[in-house]
């Protein structure tokens, strides 16, 4: 049940990207089709549970056992970066066509602040490791919908007329601050 | 505090280290053997990445090259001496020759075509093409003019004249991004040596094409007929070319009773009367229209009937 919440927490209350703000630059930046919004958000959504999953293994035998609670930062972007080259690595050799659907998405997650950001807010709060792994699939997950779910505005969009001050970014940063204010329903207002 | 110091240098050393060695090994034992020809390739293409060609950049062009899936002539930045260099470096003969050009299969312009009404929607020819009849043109193939290929082209190549699109033959690159543009499927890539182009897409019988367009093919097989190198032949009701058999002699062209057939290298005589005599017959029939509404109602319904059959036929077929 506290898997359940945390899950829906990390899905709808606090999504990563329409609540928490993090990862806004591939939000915007690969949301102009839906298929590579989702390539991006299945990469984002996997790299996420793996890095939550072996940050905590490090954060608690390395860094807790050591007193060395302060070098999370550094640790956490050591580990992701390195961790993408291996996927990239990896996928290149296993299935060459994933590889090429992904394109330049898989390098850019390396500098994906969502996922150093599930690491962090892992730590932070205290999760466990069930709790951890968990955490980052399901933030991953509402990352993956939020941006699956922008991209099918913002290619609905390309086809209205839209006044030419708007064309462009400025339509889909409002779109995008309308979509948060949509999600900030599943928290409700707090002062 | 140096304890601190040191073990901090030493884990996160000790981490990088181990993940660096294990990416090195995992770098060994995972590389895919890639074709040395790969980087040399990679390296004579611009670099722009601009998908002119058609796919996502232009490493995924060269791989396309190694595999045979893109041609050594299919980077419309590159050009002719980018084709050259790949050509070198894969082994083969520049084919340089086979330079294409994007044409549109239609001639009808507000002139010479009916329209069953007037389209004031989005111009978009997408949108026009689902409302009724496929577009205001009476002719469900034709051009509606609606620009999509216009945006679709990078290169300032296609332009709407008179309610038609037009490919200027010399800034168009034969990238092909205007080819899936066109929801009519009008535009072809043709070569860019091919003088003789039939300048129609409509596959419905003679009558009906007759009846909507003054310049379309009405399947006569006049220039089948006419040629003596069989290189035309009429298949759908539409006349098509075989570049690889013609020889540009213009017999077809002479021979065209609707002027379908265009040659850049002969002036045809139709050409101009039927638009002549089109205006001037509309002037005339201008009046006539409001006399007999009911007369000028009726061809348009068996009309759009035949259409639709023919289109059905069409989809079983396919």
């Amino acid at each position: 049940m506290e898997l359940f919440a945390i899950a829906f927490s990390a899905i709808f209350v606090n999504n990563f990207l329409l609540a928490r703000f993090l990862g806004i630059c591939p939000f915007l930046g690969v949301s102009k089709k839906i298929e590579t919004a989702l390539g991006m958000g299945i990469a984002v959504a996997f790299v996420m549970t793996v890095a939550s999953a072996i940050t905590y293994i490090v954060n608690i035998y390395i860094l807790e056992t050591l007193g060395l609670g302060f070098m999370y930062n550094i640790m956490f972007i050591l580990i992701i970066s390195s961790f993408v080259q291996a996927i990239e690595l990896l996928l290149k050799k296993v299935s060459p066509v994933l590889y090429e659907a992904m394109g330049v998405y898989l390098p850019l997650m390396a500098t994906n602040c969502a996922i150093l950001g599930v690491t962090v807010l892992n730590r932070d709060v205290g999760y466990n490791f069930m709790q951890s792994t968990i955490h980052g699939f399901a933030g991953g997950l509402g990352y993956l919908l939020a941006i699956v779910v922008f991209a099918g505005i913002r290619e609905r969009i390309e086809h209205n007329n839209v006044l030419p001050h708007f064309k462009g970014f400025p339509i889909a940063l409002l779109a995008a601050s309308m979509m948060a204010i949509a999600f900030m329903g599943f928290s409700g207002w707090m002062i | 505090m140096e304890m601190t110091i040191i073990n901090s240098v030493l884990s996160l050393g000790g981490v990088g280290l181990l993940l660096g060695l294990g990416l090195g090994l995992a770098s060994k034992k995972l590389a895919v053997e890639e074709d040395p020809r790969l980087a040399y390739l990679v390296a004579v293409l611009p670099g722009a990445n601009c998908g002119g060609c058609g796919v996502a950049g232009c490493a995924a062009f060269a791989r396309g090259l190694l595999n045979g899936s893109t041609k050594p002539n299919g980077c419309p930045v590159g050009g002719a001496d980018c084709t050259a260099k790949i050509s070198d470096i894969l082994g083969i003969e520049a084919v340089l020759g086979e330079k294409q050009v994007a044409y549109i299969r239609c001639n009808g312009d507000d002139d010479v075509t009916r329209s069953n009404y007037e389209y004031y929607g989005l111009l978009d020819c997408t949108a026009a093409t689902h409302l009724v009849g496929g577009g205001s043109k009476a002719c469900t193939f034709a051009c509606l003019g609606g620009g999509n290929c216009v945006s679709a082209c990078q290169f300032n190549a296609i332009n709407i004249v008179n309610g038609i699109a037009v490919v200027d033959k010399e800034k168009c690159t034969s990238c092909g991004a205007c080819v899936p543009s066109c929801p009519k499927a009008l535009i072809d890539l043709i070569p860019y040596k091919s003088i003789v182009t039939v300048a129609c897409n409509s596959k419905a019988p003679g009558k009906i094409v007759r009846q909507n367009c003054s310049v379309g093919c009405i399947s006569c097989k006049l220039c089948e007929k006419a040629c003596e190198y069989d290189a035309i032949h009429v298949v759908d009701n539409i006349a098509k070319v075989d570049y690889a058999k013609c020889t540009y002699c213009n017999e077809c062209v002479k021979k065209c009773p609707s002027a379908t057939i265009n040659s850049t290298t002969f002036e045809n005589p139709k050409k101009q009367k039927p638009q002549e005599k089109k205006v001037a017959e509309n002037a005339a029939a201008s009046p006539q229209t409001t006399d007999s509404p009911a007369k000028k109602q009726t061809p348009p319904e068996p009309q759009t009937e035949a259409l639709k059959k023919e289109g059905t036929e069409g989809k079983k077929v396919e």
